[in-house]
C-alpha cells in the first residue's frame, strides 16, 4: 500500500502548482506574461484560509482564493493592457505586493487552525480530482474550441488578431483572470489542504515553480501536468529521506523538489530544441498591444 | 454627399456592350490625424466584376481608405454604398458579414496555427473542421490554389501564405474584395497564377480593388485605377490608356526623373567573394558556395524571393558573421575574419534591409545614428570622444542631400517614416564614399519619387568609381540598375550574367520559377 499513499502525497504536493501553472500557461497562450504568479497564488492562501476558516467551509475557501487571486490579478492586467506598463516589472510588482498585503492582513489568522478537508473517491480529496480534470479540459478549451482558437491567435500575432476584428485586450484580460483565479485556487490548496493553517510567505516560491514549469512544458497542458508531478514527486521523496534520517542537510534536501524539476525540464525542452522546431513560445508573449491610432 | 462636382459614372462596359452595375460607391470620405488628413473628400465606385486599382505614393491615403472599407477605422465624414445599402461597418466582423473581403499587405497570419486554424480565425462562424476542410478543399480546386489545411504558416513559402489568406476571403464568398500590394511579395510566376484567380473572380462578378505600386501590373491587369495625391483623388482613369510614366506623373503630381545609366566605365576588379559559405542558422537559408566579382564603377544586381539567403549574404559582406580566409576580399586584401568596423575602415559599407532595430536604432536621433556607421570615416570622433558638431553636420548633410523629410537632425529615427528612414540609411553609407557598397532592398517601401532619387544615388556612386552590389526582390529596380545580374535561391547565387537583354521570363527561371507553387510542393 506505500505505492497508493506515496502517489496521494505526491498529488497532493503537486495540486498547487499545477492550478497555478495551468492558469499561467492559459495567459501566456494569449500573450501575456505575468510574473506575479507567487503574488496571486498567496493571496489566494490568505483569503482562501479566511473564508474557510470563517464559514468553516473549505469549499467556501476555495471559492474566495479563486475570487482573490482573480481580482489581484485584474490590477496587473488593466495596469498592463489599458496603461501599457511593462509586463516583467509589473509582474515582478504584483508578487511583492500580494506578499506584504497578506502578511500584514494575515496577522489574525497566524496560529488558528483551519476546518478539516473532507476526503473524495479513493480517498483523494476534490480539489486534487479538479486540478486533474482541468488539465483534458484547458487542452480540449485550447486545441478544440473556437474561444481557445481567438486565444491562441490573439497571443500568436496580436496585430493580426486585431485585423481581423478581435478585441485583443478583453480577450488578454479574461486570460489573465482565470489564470489568477487558477492561481488563488493553488494558493488556497496549500493553507486549506495541505499545511491547514497560515504562516507568513507559505506559497514559498511555487509561483515561480509554476511559472519556470510552463516555459519548460512548452506551453502545453499535459506538460505541465508532468512538471507538476515530478515536482511532487521529488517533494514527496526528499520528505522521506529526511524522516528516515539521510546524512544530508536538510537545506539541500528541501532544494531538491525545485533543482531536480528545472534541471530535467531544461533537459527536455534543449532535446526539443534540438530536434528541430524552435521554441514553442506564441509569437506575442510578453509584448505589449497598442492598435495602431 | 455627392455634390455635382464629383459626379461618378460608374459602369464596366464588356466587350458585349453590356453593362454591370455598381457595387460599392464611396462619398466625400475624410478621416484626419493629429497633423494629417489622410483622406480628404474621397470619393469613388467600383462595379460588379471590375478589377479597379487604387493607386498612390506611400502616404497617400490608400491604406487608411481601404481600412474604412473594411471596418477598421470609422471616417470623419462621408458615406459608403455596398450593392445600394449604406455600409458603415463597427468592426470587420460587420464588413465582412456586408460581404468585403481584404487580403493584407503584411499577412494577418498566425505563424504558429494551421492553416485551417488560420482560415477559421478569419471567418465568423466556422464549420466544424471536418466540414472546414472539405470546403477548403473545394475552393481550393475551384480557383486553382491548393493547399493543406493541416499545415502550420511557418512551414510555408511567400506564395503559398497569400493563398491561404485568399481562400480566407473567398470562404466568405465576398462582393469586393481588397488586395493590399499582395505582389510585393511574389516571383513573376506566382503573381501571373494570382492574377488568374483574380480574373476568375472577376468573370464571376467579384469586384476587386486593387492595391499596387507596380505600374506595369495595373496597366495589364486592370480596368480603371483611381489615383490618390495627399489623401485626395486626383483622378479615375483606364490605366490601358496611360504610360506607367504618365500614371507615375499623376501619382507624384510632378513630371518622374528618369534614372541616368550613363557616365560609368568597369575598372579593375574591387571586391572578390568566393566559396563563401555559411553554416546553417537556427532559422533561415545557409549560404552555399556563393562566389562573385565586383569591379569598380559596376553594379552587382542579385535577385531573389525573401529568405533565399539575402540576410545570410548581406551579414556575411558587412561583416556581421565572419567567414574563413579568401571568402571576402576587398582590392586584394582579406577581409573575411574581420568585422563590420574594420571593413568600413577599408571601404567595404553595407545597408541592411530592415531599416528599424538593425540599419538604425529607432530611439536614437539621427545625429546618433549617423554616428553609428560613419564615426570612423567621416571622423566624428576624436580620440574615443565624440564630436557632436560634425556628427551634426554630417547627419545634415544626409537629411538635405537625400532629400528625408524631418523637422531636423535631433528627430529619433523611429519617428521617421519607412521612407524616410530609408533614405537617411542609404544616405548615410552613400555619403561615407565607400570602395564598395552592399544594399538589401534599397527602394523597399519607398514611393516612386524617393525610389528614382535612391536608385540615381546608387548610380552615381558607381560613376565615381565604386563597386555597388544591390540586392532586391524587385526585378525591375534590378534590370534598372545593375550591369550584371545573379540569382539567389536556396543559399546558391547563380553565374552573374549581363542584364544587356534578359527578359522577366528569364530571370523569372533564374528565381527558381520551378519552385515555390506548383501542385505537387504542396500536396505534399
Amino acid at each position: 500500500m506505500i505505492g497508493w499513499t506515496t502517489l496521494l502525497l505526491l498529488m497532493s504536493a503537486a495540486t498547487p502548482i499545477l492550478f497555478a501553472a495551468l492558469g499561467e500557461a492559459i495567459a501566456e497562450r494569449s500573450g501575456v506574461l505575468n510574473l506575479g504568479v507567487e503574488g496571486m497564488m498567496i493571496t489566494g492562501a490568505l483569503a482562501g484560509f479566511a473564508a474557510a476558516h470563517a464559514t468553516g467551509s473549505p469549499l467556501a475557501g476555495f471559492v474566495a482564493g479563486a475570487a482573490a487571486g482573480a481580482a489581484i490579478s485584474l490590477i496587473f492586467g488593466v495596469l498592463t493592457q489599458y496603461l501599457l506598463t511593462n509586463q516583467v516589472a509589473t509582474g515582478l510588482a504584483l508578487t511583492m505586493f500580494g506578499l506584504g498585503l497578506t502578511a500584514m492582513f494575515g496577522r489574525p489568522y497566524e496560529g488558528v487552525k483551519a476546518p478539516s478537508m473532507p476526503g473524495g473517491p479513493l480517498g483523494v480529496n476534490w480539489a486534487i480530482w479538479l486540478g486533474l480534470a482541468l488539465v483534458p479540459v484547458t487542452w480540449f478549451v485550447l486545441n478544440r474550441t473556437r474561444r481557445g482558437l481567438i486565444l491562441r491567435g490573439v497571443g500568436e500575432n496580436h496585430d493580426a488578431a486585431h485585423a481581423l476584428g478581435y478585441k485583443v485586450r478583453l480577450v488578454r484580460l479574461t486570460a489573465i483572470a482565470i489564470g489568477g483565479a487558477l492561481a488563488g485556487i493553488g494558493g488556497a490548496y496549500v493553507s486549506i489542504a495541505t499545511v491547514l493553517q497560515w504562516t507568513e510567505g507559505m506559497t514559498a516560491g511555487a509561483g515561480w515553480i509554476a511559472l519556470a514549469i510552463v516555459v519548460f512544458a512548452g506551453w502545453s497542458p499535459w506538460g505541465v501536468l508532468a512538471g507538476a508531478w515530478l515536482f511532487g514527486g521529488v517533494a514527496v521523496l526528499q520528505l522521506r529521506l529526511q524522516a528516515a534520517g539521510v546524512a544530508v542537510p536538510v537545506q539541500l534536501l528541501s532544494m531538491a523538489p525545485y533543482l531536480a524539476t528545472i534541471i530535467v525540464l531544461v533537459i527536455i525542452s534543449a532535446r526539443q530544441k534540438y530536434r528541430g522546431r524552435g521554441s514553442a513560445a506564441p509569437g506575442s508573449l510578453g509584448r505589449p498591444f497598442h492598435a495602431t491610432r | 454627399m455627392c455634390n455635382g462636382r464629383n459626379r461618378l459614372t460608374c459602369q464596366k462596359h464588356d466587350g458585349d456592350g453590356v453593362t454591370t452595375a455598381e457595387l460599392f460607391r464611396a462619398e466625400g470620405l475624410s478621416k484626419t490625424y493629429p497633423g494629417v488628413r489622410a483622406n480628404d473628400d474621397v470619393s469613388f465606385c467600383v462595379a460588379a466584376g471590375e478589377i479597379h486599382a487604387l493607386l498612390g505614393e506611400n502616404g497617400a491615403g490608400k491604406s487608411t481608405l481601404v481600412k474604412t472599407i473594411y471596418g477598421l477605422i470609422r471616417p470623419d465624414a462621408g458615406q459608403m454604398r455596398l450593392g445600394g445599402a449604406p455600409h458603415a461597418p463597427a468592426d470587420p466582423h460587420a464588413a465582412r458579414a456586408a460581404g468585403v473581403g481584404m487580403v493584407f499587405q503584411h499577412f494577418s497570419l498566425f505563424d504558429a496555427l494551421t492553416v485551417a486554424e488560420n482560415i477559421a480565425l478569419g471567418m465568423d462562424a466556422p464549420p466544424r473542421r471536418a466540414d472546414l476542410s472539405r470546403r477548403i478543399a473545394q475552393v481550393s480546386a475551384a480557383y486553382g490554389l491548393p493547399l493543406n489545411p493541416a499545415r502550420r504558416i511557418e512551414s510555408l513559402s511567400a506564395g503559398e501564405r497569400q493563398r491561404v489568406e485568399i481562400v480566407r476571403c473567398l470562404l466568405g464568398n465576398p462582393r469586393l474584395l481588397i488586395m493590399d500590394e499582395p505582389t510585393s511579395v511574389l516571383t513573376p510566376q506566382e503573381a501571373e497564377i494570382l492574377f488568374a484567380t483574380l480574373r476568375q473572380l472577376a468573370a464571376q462578378g467579384t469586384a476587386i480593388l486593387y492595391i499596387s505600386h507596380k505600374l506595369d501590373e495595373i496597366r495589364t491587369h486592370c480596368d480603371r485605377a483611381t489615383i490618390l495625391r495627399q489623401g485626395r483623388v486626383v483622378s479615375t482613369v483606364n490605366p490601358r490608356d496611360h504610360s506607367a510614366r504618365e500614371l507615375a506623373a499623376m501619382m507624384v503630381g510632378a513630371e518622374m526623373r528618369l534614372v541616368d545609366r550613363s557616365g560609368r566605365q568597369a575598372g579593375e576588379v574591387v571586391l572578390t567573394v568566393a566559396g563563401l559559405t555559411s553554416a546553417p542558422a537556427s532559422e533561415g537559408t545557409s549560404l552555399q558556395d556563393v562566389g562573385f566579382q565586383v569591379r569598380s564603377g559596376e553594379i552587382l544586381g542579385i535577385g531573389g524571393v525573401a529568405g533565399n539567403g539575402q540576410e545570410e549574404l548581406i551579414a556575411a559582406l558587412s561583416g556581421e558573421t565572419t567567414g574563413r580566409p579568401g571568402t571576402v576580399m576587398l582590392d586584394g586584401g582579406d577581409l573575411s575574419a574581420q568585422g563590420p568596423e574594420p571593413r568600413r575602415r577599408a571601404g567595404l559599407l553595407a545597408a541592411p534591409e530592415d531599416r528599424l532595430g538593425h540599419a538604425a536604432v529607432p530611439e536614437m536621433s539621427l545625429t546618433e545614428n549617423a554616428i553609428l556607421t560613419g564615426a570612423t570615416r567621416q571622423q566624428l570622433q576624436k580620440r574615443g570622444v565624440i564630436d557632436h558638431r560634425a556628427a551634426r553636420c554630417f547627419a545634415e548633410t544626409i537629411i538635405a542631400d537625400f532629400d528625408v523629410r524631418t523637422p531636423g537632425p535631433a528627430t529619433a529615427a523611429g519617428a521617421l517614416s519607412g521612407g524616410n528612414l530609408q533614405k537617411f540609411v542609404i544616405g548615410r553609407e552613400i555619403l561615407q564614399n565607400p570602395r564598395a557598397l552592399v544594399v538589401n532592398q534599397p527602394t523597399w517601401g519607398v514611393d516612386a519619387g524617393a525610389a528614382a532619387a535612391i536608385r540615381q544615388a546608387l548610380l552615381d556612386l558607381a560613376g565615381r568609381g565604386a563597386a555597388v552590389v544591390v540586392i532586391s526582390q524587385d526585378l525591375d529596380e534590378l534590370l534598372e540598375l545593375s550591369d550584371r545580374f545573379a540569382a539567389l535561391n536556396n543559399g546558391r547565387l547563380s553565374a552573374p550574367v549581363a542584364t544587356e537583354g534578359l527578359t522577366l521570363e528569364q530571370i523569372g527561371l533564374m528565381l527558381g520559377g520551378a519552385h515555390g507553387m506548383e501542385v505537387a510542393h504542396v500536396a505534399a
